[in-house]
């Protein structure tokens, strides 16, 4: 059941039942949440943010991602080892893919074809083939690979290692690293903006988001947070998002339990929004309406509107969620 | 001038150019004293004769997986003497090879002894064994650095966390050993720290010594209950038993329905094996993937020592240890050592700040600093001796 949250007592009863009594427009996109202590995927229906299934999968369920036609979903099952290939239209998992040891967070190159994965343990990238269900090659990285981010013409691949603290610039034609970018301490997500020429890396112990050009392969720009009345330790940025117009980046910042809403020129942080507890990850909807994030202490979703920046829903999903992403 | 400068930045170039391109090697030396084994109390965790030093060579190995990148590579010389005699030797032989930061898996006394030696002038020494707060205040060195908790931020830790629940109450039992003796004098300070309140204060000095007849547990039982019998009213047993001789035979046999906290029990401690937060999972694993043995505390304040040489080298982007031990020192540092938060060392005393956790043998109970314990700088800052109230000057 979604809780509609209230702004202000002001709104009144009226307020409450707003979301209910206006029709709202019709929303195709379901928004798809994995859950780490649950081994399932939630399934929420966009319209009416209801759940509309609850899907087994493997063990310990991290990193999700659509195939590019959106009829499946790509789920790194880390403590089983494999990725499941979860069906969207029969909610099963069809098969599964090679992995490596223990993946957590995956890309798929634009080709629909080439999907990348972090191995935590084994300090490997591995790139699996998802038509042949085979590995490709593996690419030996920095210790705990974590973030994977591919440029929007699939040039490159950005992943981050959390205890080297570096990111590692991967060519996609080659597999060859070409450039490794220090970043700050335990670096998580590897976003690039819509035009490839920057991406940001987030550093959950740093405290910081390291913007990087691409083409200089260093850090031009370092996003600080500081939220009034939070220790600054409890300040650690994960999942990033960047509008749909690109001028605004939501990022989430943890155990802080805000998203903070970042000017994309300026660097500065224009707001931070109260969401659930340890805020790991964030998805856009396909109108660039609402941002999604995942609460993973208090297991439910945060639905924002970016038009007001007002946090509207919390819906509760399954125990730990982490990864989230939205299907049109 | 401005041509002067900019040949000086060509040189420069050319200088920094080839510690990138050629592998730049830093050997960080290891020395530890193996101290007996003692069968503990409980069989089930017979103490590894590989304690902490297996965390070094993770920590190496980590170290490097980094360094392919930044074209630096970590050496571990290791020296681990039978004979506490030959720790002085060793450390000689480890200086002689040209070696400046040292692994300390040694006792306090040994330290001393090798941190007060003329060869071991211009080098660090990184302890990873003892835990006494006189190392941390009048005994201090400078060129002593501490990644394990010492008791005082153990003591505290449990401390806030009585205070938080409002377990102000301690029946205090404390062992013969020595170390067991300055257990119960952190828990002491404690005390008087977060307005808990000792009730009553008793030595064990039973020895049931025959845990191992038929009817072993039958005597412990009977022996605790008599111990704990016509105390004054208290909320919490703590327990100074460092070696785990006799701490675990407390628990469920006190006289009064009581919580046992300490050195067993609830116990306040730098890892312990149910922490799988903040990714600590995969340090877990890496280190059991490699020893087929759970990691323990000296294990990961070994592990730390080494990456915090690493980190400290990497964004130094040098391996001279000079300016790694500067590094490692220098504000702004930060360690992340899977605790949630970064790490850093205290410029008053050479402690690493950290989050210690409270955990039972199968269970994360709780992590301290909790939550409203604040301080005007650093949250950490509220567990151990804070900067006010150090007897450390350093010599």
């Amino acid at each position: 059941m979604p809780i509609p949250l209230i702004p202000g007592a002001a709104y009144g009863v009226a307020a409450l039942l707003l979301p209910l009594l206006i029709a709202q427009p019709p929303r195709a996109e379901t928004i798809l949440v994995s859950n780490e202590k649950d081994n399932t995927i939630t399934v929420i229906d966009g319209a009416t943010l209801k759940i509309t299934h609850t899907v087994p999968v493997g063990e310990r369920p991290r990193g999700i991602v659509l195939s590019r036609d959106g009829t499946q979903l790509y789920v790194c099952a880390g403590d089983s080892d494999r990725i499941d290939v979860l069906d969207l239209a029969t909610w099963r998992v069809v098969h599964h893919l090679p992995s490596g040891s223990d993946p957590e967070l995956l890309a798929l190159h634009p080709d629909g074809k080439r999907l990348y994965v972090a191995n935590e343990d084994d300090n490997l990238v591995t790139v699996v083939d998802v038509q042949q269900r085979a590995v490709l090659t593996e690419i030996p990285v920095g210790v705990e690979p974590e973030g994977m981010g591919l440029s929007p013409d699939g040039r490159f691949l950005v992943n981050t290692s959390e205890t080297t603290n570096m990111a590692h610039m991967i060519d996609t034609g080659s597999g060859e690293i070409v450039a490794n970018v220090l970043v700050g301490a335990r670096p998580r997500a590897a976003v690039w903006e819509a035009d490839g020429k920057r991406f940001w890396v987030s550093a959950e112990i740093g405290g910081t988001v390291s913007v990087i050009d691409a083409e200089a392969q260093s850090v031009t720009g370092t996003v600080e947070f500081s939220v009034p009345g939070v220790p600054r330790e409890a300040v650690q940025p994960v999942g990033m998002v960047f509008s749909a117009d690109g001028a605004l980046a939501y990022v989430a910042l943890g155990p802080s339990n805000r998203v903070a809403v970042v000017d994309t020129r300026s660097l500065e942080v224009q707001r931070y929004l109260l969401v659930g507890q340890r805020v790991w990850n964030v998805a856009l909807s396909p109108d660039g309406k609402r941002v999604f994030t995942t609460n993973g202490v208090s297991n439910d979703m945060s639905v924002i509107d970016t038009a007001t920046h007002r946090v509207t829903h919390s819906v509760p999903v399954g125990r730990a969620p982490w990864g989230v992403v939205v299907k049109r | 001038m401005p041509a002067v400068r900019a040949l000086a930045l060509v040189l420069a170039l050319l200088a920094a150019a080839p510690a990138i391109a050629a592998e730049a090697v830093l050997t960080v030396g290891y020395l530890g004293l193996s101290v007996p084994r003692v069968m503990p109390n409980t069989y089930l965790d017979p103490p590894p004769e590989d304690e902490g030093i297996q965390g070094a060579r993770l920590g190496a190995a980590d170290n490097n997986t980094t360094g392919r990148f930044t074209g630096q590579r970590f050496l571990l010389e290791e020296r681990v003497v039978a004979d506490p005699e030959g720790v002085a030797p060793a450390l000689r032989e480890l200086q002689a090879g040209g070696i400046r930061l040292v692994v300390a898996d040694l006792p306090a006394a040994q330290l001393l002894e090798v941190a007060d030696l003329p060869e071991a002038a211009g080098l660090t020494l990184l302890n990873v064994r003892a835990p006494d707060d006189a190392l941390r205040n009048e005994s201090c060195r400078r060129d002593v650095l501490h990644l394990l908790p010492s008791r005082a931020m153990q003591a505290d830790a449990l401390g806030q966390f009585l205070a938080a629940r409002r377990w102000r109450n301690i029946l205090l039992i404390s062992g013969p050993a020595e170390g067991d003796k300055l257990y119960a004098e952190a828990i002491r300070r404690t005390a008087r720290k977060f307005q808990l309140r000792i009730v009553a204060e008793k030595p064990w000095t039973f020895d049931p010594g025959a845990r191992r007849t038929d009817t072993g547990h039958y005597g412990i039982a009977a022996e605790v209950a008599r111990f704990t019998q016509g105390l004054p009213s208290h909320d919490v047993v703590v327990v100074a038993d460092e070696n785990g001789d006799w701490g675990d035979d407390v628990a469920w046999r006190t006289a009064e329905p009581r919580p046992v906290a300490g050195t067993q029990g609830l116990v306040p401690t730098s890892w312990a094996r149910p922490h799988e937060q903040w990714g600590a999972t995969q340090l877990q694993r890496r280190f059991r993937a490699r020893t087929q043995r759970w990691m323990l505390p000296r294990d990961h304040a070994a592990w730390l020592a080494l990456r915090a040489v690493g980190e400290a080298a990497t964004r130094a982007r040098s391996t001279e240890p000079e300016a790694v031990a500067a590094r490692m020192r220098a504000a702004g540092f930060e360690l992340a050592g899977f605790k949630g938060v970064p790490l850093s060392f205290r410029d008053w005393d050479g402690q690493l700040r950290q989050p210690v956790l409270l955990a039972s043998d199968r269970s994360l109970v709780s992590v301290s600093p909790q939550p409203g314990f604040q301080h005007q700088f650093s949250e950490l800052d509220t567990l151990g001796t804070d900067k006010p109230e150090t007897r450390c000057q350093f010599r």
